[in-house]
């Protein structure tokens, strides 16, 4: 890639299809792992993604993940139309979720997946609008310094 | 340790059969969580150890390349999950003893824990 290149992606998620769930966090993995990228950052751009779509999955309608590739960070944005985020503040926290106990049943809604998010990524923007939706924009840099 | 240790010393049921038994698990982690997981997991070579099984695990376990769950207290994902496992050549096992037993049993074998830690040479990057 040179810096004028990009590569984008898009992909659609269901909301409350555990079927489908992860489904687009695999697929962006699978693609990073084509390019030359260091694995740890590949690794943090896969979690983060995943704990993105499990959000659209768990607490919207409907949503995309999309992937954006440059020579200098790696973007992924969460998009969906949703309830969207009641406290920001709250949802950041460590162990605060709404989920239902029929998610948690599933191994989702331990309220760690913001917190995870932001412990992976260099930058982490949420927009949210109640009743309307939320978009979640995480980015991973690739240059050290602070590029 | 390999697979195969991990067979032995836990008494487990080959689900899904890893491509080679001499498979190295270099760390475990134990969660019934899937957010856990994906925040405790730093090293190469984890196994999981969960309660877990439904079709989410085995696409966390990708995610995360985990070199292998094993399931406690005897239970049995179905099918699809066993089917989505060989697709991705993940290598399941599970075994009638209980978490903290088959924790405690791997710790005591000598298998480190999974969550980054200050020494070690195994960590991703
Ligand atoms: N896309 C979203 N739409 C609406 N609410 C969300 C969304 N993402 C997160 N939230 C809210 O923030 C809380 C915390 O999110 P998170 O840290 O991922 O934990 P969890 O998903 O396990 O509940 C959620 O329980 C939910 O209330
Ligand atoms: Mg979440």
């Amino acid at each position: 890639m040179t810096s004028t290149n990009s590569y984008d992606l898009s992909l659609p998620v269901k909301g409350r299809c555990f079927v489908t769930a992860g489904q687009a966090a695999s697929k962006i993995k699978r693609t990073l792992e084509t390019f030359n990228l260091p694995p740890k950052l590949v690794r943090c751009a896969a979690i983060c993604a995943y704990e993105a779509e499990m959000n659209i999955v768990t607490h919207a309608c409907r949503g995309q993940v999309g992937l954006r590739v440059t020579e200098k960070a790696i973007r992924i944005v969460a998009e969906d139309e949703g309830p969207g985020i009641q406290d920001v503040d709250l949802a950041m926290k460590e162990g605060y979720s709404t989920a239902s106990q029929e998610i948690r049943e599933m191994g989702f809604g331990a309220g760690m997946g913001l917190p995870n998010i932001k412990r992976c990524a260099d930058e982490l923007i949420i927009d949210t609008y109640p009743n309307k939706g939320t978009r979640v924009e995480i980015i991973i840099h690739l240059q050290t310094n602070g590029g | 340790m390999t697979l195969a240790d991990v067979v032995r010393l836990l008494e487990a049921e080959v689900l899904v059969a890893p491509a080679d038994e001499s498979i190295k698990v270099a760390a475990g982690g134990a969660a019934d969580l899937i957010s856990d997981v994906l925040a405790f997991v730093a090293k190469k070579n984890t196994l999981l150890i969960t309660g877990l099984t439904n079709p989410q695990v085995v696409t966390t376990a990708d995610l995360l390349d985990l070199t292998g769950i094993i399931f406690v207290r005897g239970k049995k994902p179905g099918q699809d999950v066993l089917k989505m496992a060989q697709q991705r050549g993940l290598p399941l096992l599970r075994t009638h003893l209980h978490m903290y037993e088959a924790c405690g049993i791997l710790y005591k074998a000598g298998l480190r824990s999974s969550r980054a830690d200050q020494d070690d040479d195994n960590d991703f990057d």
